[in-house]
């Protein structure tokens, strides 16, 4: 059967400034890896350029899972657009409604119930806890340790099923809302939380046992894909990425937003700034976030978990029926919006990978004019041809897990 | 506004004759494009803003002259200061100064600048798009770009749309 498109032509013309001389002499290799590779952690392409099994250049292609979230999001009204942002980073999605409702409380000027502050810094402790365990089995797996992938999917499930008990939906929760969070959490969420907070210690002790010192392991990241902190902070490079080289930027201490100025907790850090460094800060990390979840839990305050202003809050579904007012202002809220006032505000969180930034731009209407992801997986994939320059393949591989990039964090 | 933040922004006001306003309680400056680079090249060297967050783009159609405003997020981790430059810049023809010299990550950030808004950087080592397809046409991030949508196919549209797909040579 013929093929429907005729196939263009491969030419180098395009990234004859991105190879060295060699390859275009036909010495070096050039090899694609990916989109379609079980390692580049989603539709990343690498461009290769090999001399034999060592890395010369290593050239990223993304844009693969491009949705064009910024520009749908500016179409919406600022409620509707909030759904758009769980899509972006699909392993960090409490983190992303996080981000988004900061930027736009920052700029109606809305109080935030000190309940709502806790559940929020709750759930996106426990969405960083699934989130580096995805890592941690996906990473351990690129590295060929098999079992740490199953063991680390098996505890995710129950962190997402707390997810699904407090909003109805494992991942795409939309469960935080400018003015506080959709609705209060049932109450199985403390048993549910507290069972996490029981048995999670002891399973990253399991994990540490399958890794920590197994010299296979050692072997594969000690030393490798080592990047300074200068190096690090030219490239952009936030979150453990960058705490894995020195630096202890973290912006849930440096600049402390919903309340994570009362919780007692470490910002972990190592020095070598190699894989094994970034490894050791993503587990150290889960333990300070099982720190955060407990004490946030234990003095979690009574009270509403959604700011009164029925200007920008909808009205609970039980008054709707017996108030005018309340009827009135959801038809308007789902309809015609909030309006926001003029100006641009950038909003950052601390992401599981590093400063997670929203920056919106609002003409005084109810929708975005411009809304701009800073997500950090972008800037943390860019340094990652620095990282592996006269490395193997399989180090390659080891180090795109320790990068901890999602491609839809990329592509947005 | 903070003190230290304060007595830079008066810096930037003199040597590169910023104007600065606060809103939302974050610190803007409005530079030229001309002190763009010389700008930045001071936030980093003289008050250590190692970090440049992000870069970004503001579509202000159907104004003309200032069409865009260039958006620069820096940060700095020693003071723990978050500084926001703005640019503004003519639609016709847009052209900024590269930062790839200042800080190497703008290489991405202005790749996606030409990509989304097709605002060139120059002296851009590697000004190629980024996001979007290499052969597609437009600027989709332009306020003059419509939010298109791709109509499903059905039984009973299957022909109708299908004249309308890519064939042949591409």
């Amino acid at each position: 059967m013929a093929t429907p498109y005729a196939l263009p032509e491969v030419t180098l013309d395009e990234i004859k400034h991105l190879v060295s001389q060699r390859a275009l002499d036909g010495e070096t290799v050039l090899l694609n890896m990916g989109p379609q590779h079980p390692s580049t952690h989603g539709v990343l392409r690498l461009l290769l350029e090999l001399d034999g099994e060592t890395i010369v250049n290593c050239i990223p292609d993304v844009g693969f899972l491009h949705t064009g979230i910024e520009k749908n999001m500016e179409s919406k009204t600022y409620l509707k657009a909030e759904v758009m942002s769980d899509r972006l980073d699909y392993l960090n999605t409490v983190g992303n409604n996080f981000a988004y409702c900061l930027a736009v409380e920052k700029m109606i000027d809305v109080d935030v119930p000190p309940r709502a502050q806790a559940i929020r810094v709750i759930l996106a402790e426990l969405q960083r806890v699934a989130s580096h365990l995805v890592w941690l089995g996906t990473s351990a797996l690129d590295v060929a340790a098999m079992s740490v992938f199953l063991y680390a999917f098996r505890e995710r499930e129950i962190i997402l099923d707390i997810l699904e008990l407090v909003s109805g939906q494992r991942m795409m929760t939309t469960y935080i809302r400018p003015g506080g969070v959709w609705r209060d959490v049932p109450v199985e969420f403390d048993d549910a939380v507290r069972n996490v907070l029981n048995t999670f210690p002891k399973r990253i002790d399991e994990y540490e046992d399958l890794l920590t010192k197994n010299p296979l392991f050692l072997d594969r990241t000690l030393g490798i894909g080592k990047m300074t902190a200068e190096e690090a902070l030219q490239w952009g490079v936030t979150g453990s990425t960058l705490r894995g080289s020195g630096p202890d930027w973290d912006l849930r201490k440096k600049r402390p937003y919903s309340g994570y100025e009362q919780y007692d907790f470490e910002v972990p850090t190592a020095t070598e700034g190699d894989v094994y460094a970034r490894y050791l800060v993503r587990i150290r990390e889960m333990r300070e976030s099982l720190k955060i979840i407990e004490q946030a839990l234990n003095k979690l305050p009574l009270g509403p978990v959604r700011s009164n202003d029925r200007k920008i809050v909808p009205p609970p579904r039980s008054e709707i029926g017996t108030s005018m007012e309340s009827l009135i202002h959801h038809f308007k809220l789902w309809t015609e919006g909030f309006d926001v006032p003029k100006g641009s505000v950038y909003a950052a969180v601390e992401s599981p990978r590093g400063e997670l930034g929203v920056f919106i731009e609002s003409d005084g209407g109810p929708k975005p004019y411009r809304v701009h992801w800073r997500t950090p997986s972008y800037n943390n994939l860019e340094a990652l041809p620095d990282m592996t320059k006269g490395l193997l393949i399989a180090d390659l591989v080891a180090i795109i897990g320790s990068v901890d990039i999602v491609l839809g964090d990329v592509d947005r | 506004m903070d003190k230290t933040l304060q007595s830079i922004v008066q810096t930037l006001e003199k040597d590169f004759g910023a104007e600065a306003n606060e809103i939302f309680g974050e610190v803007e400056a409005v530079v030229s494009l001309e002190n763009i680079v010389a700008a930045s090249q001071k936030l980093r060297d003289d008050f250590d803003f190692a970090l440049l967050s992000t870069i970004t783009a503001v579509d202000y159609f159907p104004e003309v002259s200032p069409r865009y405003h260039i958006v620069y997020v820096f940060n700095s981790l020693s003071k723990n200061l978050q500084l926001t430059l703005r640019v503004p810049v003519d639609g016709e023809k847009p052209i900024i100064p590269t930062l790839t010299g200042v800080y190497k990550n703008a290489n991405w950030r202005e790749r996606e600048l030409w990509d989304m808004f097709g605002i060139k950087a120059e002296g851009h080592p590697d000004l190629r798009r980024i996001l979007m397809p290499d052969d597609w046409d437009g600027h989709p991030l332009r306020k003059d770009y419509p939010l298109g949508y791709e109509e499903p196919q059905f039984t009973f549209n299957f022909e109708e749309i299908d004249l309308s797909k890519p064939k042949g040579e591409m």
